[in-house]
């Protein structure tokens, strides 16, 4: 299929809205900010691949119920943390895109108003790519989304099919066309290493994909998760997916392309022309704080001096349920030790090609890599060291074996003592 | 004291399984030695390791009276033997305690090679041997097929042997009315001198080092100067009593009664199994023969997984010895695995059981090498040293021949399994002695190098034969042999703890085997590692654990934080557990596992 969805789009005047976001640079990392993270946790179907908290509803939701929930729990969170200023908010599913324009609106608005949203605050909705979602878009940008990240998870019919999806891929490519209408910033997701595929069928598939111009795009390896339908074809002997061997040249051929077409990996899985990238999810892997409101909703903040890891109710009644009662959904609420907090960061920061910020890491976990470890990888050539900027990164095959790496420097972390 | 005409000393000897400690439990039960409700199954295995897989380890008695139907009540005196070749020495001296034993062999599995061992044992100390057939209750029970082997296989006439069934109690009673009317009575003379035999001993919390004896001659009473002849240690005697089974203190224990003592002894290591204990005052002429000391013939290295674990597993392996005189060691060190003991046990069984009761009763992580049997090395000045660490070989150039130890081996087999049996012996450098058949079971004598016996060959024998065929040995002694020490490098360094002491013909396929081993047991590193095998500066065989290419996670955002953290802290407890060399780290299971030959 001949893929048509060239420029015009761009030149359109933008839809009122908020203020569009700025440019964001790599460098502004030394804080990463405060986001917001919301969680809505229905989906039309279940995909069999798919182990994020969601859940189908053939007799629907009361809406106006859960929006009401989600403003209380966003109040409760605001009395304990204290006053913020949000640079983000994310809402991610399940599939947002279910939800009216109304329900965002309120939430974004209220969000506005217990904390405050930075003048160039990103604010991004997961869309699913079908006919009818796509017919809200106008009216999320209408009510505060300024950016927006569609499941296209392929580019063939087929296995769109097999994936589960319920929307085809000329359906797909007219919500792209519907979104660059109404926004700015755009992402879409893909994913490979699916059953049967073979290197020369993601070139294709890849190349037309960008193709079609992407600022951003997050292609993802398909894994076998535990608690999936496709984890009980797997284990069944049904379902097979590429070797090891081959998956890695997948994984490689990707950065190839992609690094080709100007959109080189900013994160193990995420790729991004400069600036374009997701500072919502820049605050995950930067280790920076953020809220999770709604079911299922993880989130790391600073509460009294401590660093907090909370998680809420996964089942959409029982969280609703428990948030009327009680004003929130947390079910954990743990403290996260210094040691932890460093493995987490650099975990997280490892997956960014910008890499750790050392002199972060020993500020908030007074602890660093014990030098001749990182001597030992430097020589290896799986990591370098960028003194100006106080950073390590993981380069060349590096990017390839993270947790082996994230390993030996975890180990390694010995104590800073500031003089 | 009992008339010496009214007591018989008995043991019972099975194969493991036959059903020793159920007998044993019924005879208890049946004399009244115990009520039903105190009848814990298999009371005379009472260490935990014991009792979990069925094979008794230290000698124990209970004296069970009995009356006859003549009317008269006889002292019945029963011994639990060591049913382990490794326990070989103390099967013999508990054996000589007794003049009678009942050969228990089960009605559907018939003689088993232990057994056999066993039975020649008993022979040897001149024991009435009593055949019986339990498990008669079995619809597979072939009672005169067995006895007809019986006769055929260990040459006893097998025409009045008792069939029971210990499980149901079936005819048990004719086996105690059996042992007054064809077992011999003891003989000895209570105004003789004290001669008295050291049958076993063990450590007691409450008591002290409590010693089990069979008294020959004189009599053993409480207050009496006690002499170990074997040392001269003299030890006033502080109680003597026997079990039945709880314990029940005496006055006194004449010629031909079996029982304990105590004497304030300190150590296990201070009694001897075999030993002559007389009067100090007034001793006995001679020793009992028969005596000697332990001595160990598989040695290996134990270290700790973390290294600041070594004290507590000195002390450990201390408090072990306290009960088990038999098991020695000193302190090593590896270049490879740093601070460690080198043991030397009895047999394989026993290093399973010390390493098993280390890491449980003490809860230590240990990290056990290769064993290795006792070399003999005869240097060119003349001069013979003994080796126990494959590490310690001196240069070659300085040897003038190496010898090893041999053993005779007793194999028994179903017919269909020989063929495999056959050729496991003839790959691990055997020679065959005799081959005969009983009925559809053979019985293969063999004589083979300890070393090639000391890993594996067990397992791999209950392998090849789905677990029919039965094994016992006995050392027969040294033979030159053409060895080499193999030595194992990973990425271009050597293990120490991985070398062994191999036969040249034997060189290049054990070190291929070890290789591949090696390749799967190491998890891939950042970067590509060769494992070879050398012999002095030749490499005999390679393999190459190829580079880690990606193990990176396609997905991490907020939500997975936490769970891919726990992740993290799992692994790097797992590398813990690991062991490292130079840049490498190998996994402290792989240090065995590499040993292991699946010759398929």
């Amino acid at each position: 299929m001949a893929v048509s969805s060239q420029s015009p789009v761009r030149s359109k005047p933008l839809m009122p809205s908020p203020a569009p976001p700025e440019a964001l640079t790599v460098s502004d990392s030394s804080e990463p900010g405060f986001a917001v993270y919301v969680h809505w946790p229905f989906c039309a179907q279940k995909c069999p691949y798919c182990d994020f908290n969601s859940h189908v509803r053939s007799d629907g939701w009361d809406e106006k119920r859960f929006l009401a929930a989600y403003l209380r729990e966003l109040d409760h969170t605001a009395a304990q943390i204290g006053s913020r200023s949000v640079a983000s908010v994310f809402f991610g599913g399940g599939t947002p895109s279910l939800m009216q324009p109304q329900t965002l609106g309120t939430i974004i608005e209220h969000i506005d108003h217990v904390w405050g949203l930075a003048s160039c605050a990103e604010i991004t909705l997961e869309a699913n790519p079908g006919s009818v979602d796509a017919g809200r878009f106008s009216g999320y940008r209408s009510a505060g989304a300024n950016r927006v990240s569609l499941g296209f998870q392929s580019l063939r019919d087929p296995d769109l099919k097999r994936l589960g999806r319920i929307h085809t891929s000329r359906e797909a490519l007219a919500a792209l066309d519907i979104a660059r209408a109404n926004f700015e910033r755009i992402s879409f997701d893909l994913i490979y290493a699916r059953p049967q595929q073979t290197c020369d069928d993601w070139r294709t598939e890849l190349s037309e994909a960008l193709a079609l111009g992407p600022t951003h795009l997050s292609l993802y390896q398909l894994t076998i998760e535990p608690g999936t339908a496709y984890e009980k074809l797997y284990n069944a002997g049904k379902l097979s997916v590429p070797p090891a061997e081959a998956a890695s040249d997948l994984f490689e051929l990707t950065q190839e392309l992609t690094k080709a077409s100007g959109l080189a990996a900013y994160e193990t899985s995420n790729h991004a022309n400069p600036g374009e990238e997701s500072r919502h999810n820049l605050v995950y892997w930067r280790y920076g704080e953020y809220a999770g409101i709604g079911p299922g909703a993880h989130g790391r903040v600073l509460s009294n001096g401590e660093r907090l890891a909370t998680a809420t109710e996964r089942h959409p009644e029982t969280w609703l349920a428990q948030v009327e009662a009680s004003n929130h959904g947390v079910i954990t609420q743990e403290s996260i030790s210094d040691a932890e907090a460093a493995d987490e960061m650099l975990m997280m920061g490892l997956r960014l090609t910008e890499g750790l910020d050392l002199a972060r890491l020993a500020r908030i976990c007074g602890v660093r890599p014990n030098p001749e470890t990182l001597r030992q990888l430097i020589g290896l050539g799986v990591i370098e060291r960028d003194e100006n900027a106080g950073r390590v990164r993981a380069v060349g095959r590096g990017r390839f074996i993270l947790n082996e790496i994230v390993l030996h420097l975890s180990r390694s972390f010995v104590p800073v003592r500031f003089p | 004291m009992t008339d010496t005409s009214l007591i018989r000393n008995f043991s019972i000897i099975a194969h493991i399984d036959h059903g020793k400690s159920t007998l044993s439990d019924r005879l208890i039960q049946l004399t009244g030695g115990l009520t039903t409700r105190e009848m814990k199954e298999q009371i005379l295995d009472s260490m935990d390791i014991e009792r979990e897989r069925g094979i008794t380890i230290k000698a124990q008695t209970v004296r069970l009276d009995y009356k006859h139907t003549d009317g008269k009540t006889y002292q019945l005196n029963l011994m639990d033997t060591p049913g382990h070749v490794d326990f070989a020495y103390e099967v013999s001296r508990s054996l000589a305690a007794c003049e009678g034993a009942i050969l228990v062999v089960d009605a559907s599995q018939g003689v088993e090679a232990q057994t056999l061992a066993n039975v020649y044992t008993a022979l040897d100390n001149d024991l009435e041997i009593l055949p019986v057939l339990n498990k008669v209750d079995l619809p597979a029970a072939d009672v005169d097929r067995v006895k007809e082997q019986i006769e055929d296989v260990i040459g006893l006439d097998a025409s009045d042997a008792i069939p029971i069934s210990a499980k149901t109690g079936v005819n048990v009673e004719a086996v105690l009315a059996a042992v007054v009317e064809r077992l011999p009575a003891p003989e000895g003379d209570a105004t003789k001198p004290l001669k008295a035999m050291l049958v076993d001993s063990w450590y007691d919390a409450y008591l002290g080092v409590i010693v089990l004896v069979r008294v020959i001659e004189g009599t053993m009473k409480k207050g009496q100067k006690i002499r170990l002849m074997s040392t001269g240690a003299v030890h006033p005697i502080e109680r003597v009593g026997v079990f039945r089974p709880k314990q029940e203190m005496l006055d006194q224990l004449g010629p031909g009664e079996i029982g304990f003592f105590t004497a304030a002894i300190k150590e296990v290591a201070d009694t001897r199994v075999g030993d002559t204990i007389t009067d100090d005052k007034r001793p006995c002429a001679e020793p009992l023969p028969g005596f000697k000391p332990a001595q160990p013939v598989v040695f290996c290295g134990l270290f700790p997984v973390d290294a600041a674990d070594f004290e507590d597993l000195r002390d450990a392996m201390g408090r072990l010895r306290l009960n088990d005189a038999s098991f020695s060691f000193e302190a090593e060190s590896s270049a490879a695995l740093g601070f460690g003991f080198r043991c030397g046990f009895l047999g394989l069984l026993h290093l399973e059981i010390i390493t098993e009761r280390l890491e449980r009763e003490f809860n230590l992580d240990l990290i056990t090498t290769a064993p290795s049997v006792v070399y003999q090395i005869h240097m060119t000045d003349g001069t013979m040293i003994e080796m126990h660490n494959p590490a310690d070989m001196p240069d070659p150039v300085r040897i003038d021949r190496l010898e090893e130890p041999w053993i005779s081996a007793t194999i028994m087999v179903p017919d269909e399994y020989l063929g495999s049996v056959l050729k496991l012996c003839q790959d691990r450098r055997g020679r065959q002695k005799n081959l005969t058949y009983a009925g559809s079971r053979a019985m293969l004598v063999y004589e083979l190098p300890l070393n090639e016996v000391v890993f594996d060959f067990y397992d791999r024998l209950k392998s090849v034969s789905k677990g029919y065929a039965s094994f016992d040995y006995q050392m027969i002694g040294y033979e030159e042999g053409d060895l080499v020490k193999m030595s194992i490098l990973v990425n271009a360094e050597p293990v120490d703890a991985l070398s062994i002491i191999v036969h040249r013909s034997r060189a290049e396929s054990r070190g291929r085997v070890m290789c591949e081993k090696l390749k799967d047991l190491i998890p891939p590193h950042m970067f590509q590692i060769p494992v070879q095998a050398a012999i002095g500066g030749r490499i005999i065989a390679r393999e190459t654990i190829r580079a880690l290419r990606k193990d990176v996670i396609a997905k991490c955002y907020g939500g997975d934080i936490t769970r891919k953290r726990k992740l993290l802290e799992k692994q790097k407890a797992g590398k813990k557990k690991m062991r490292q060399f130079g840049k490498v780290e190998i996994p402290q299971e792989a240090f065995i596992a590499a040993l292991k030959m699946d010759e398929n």
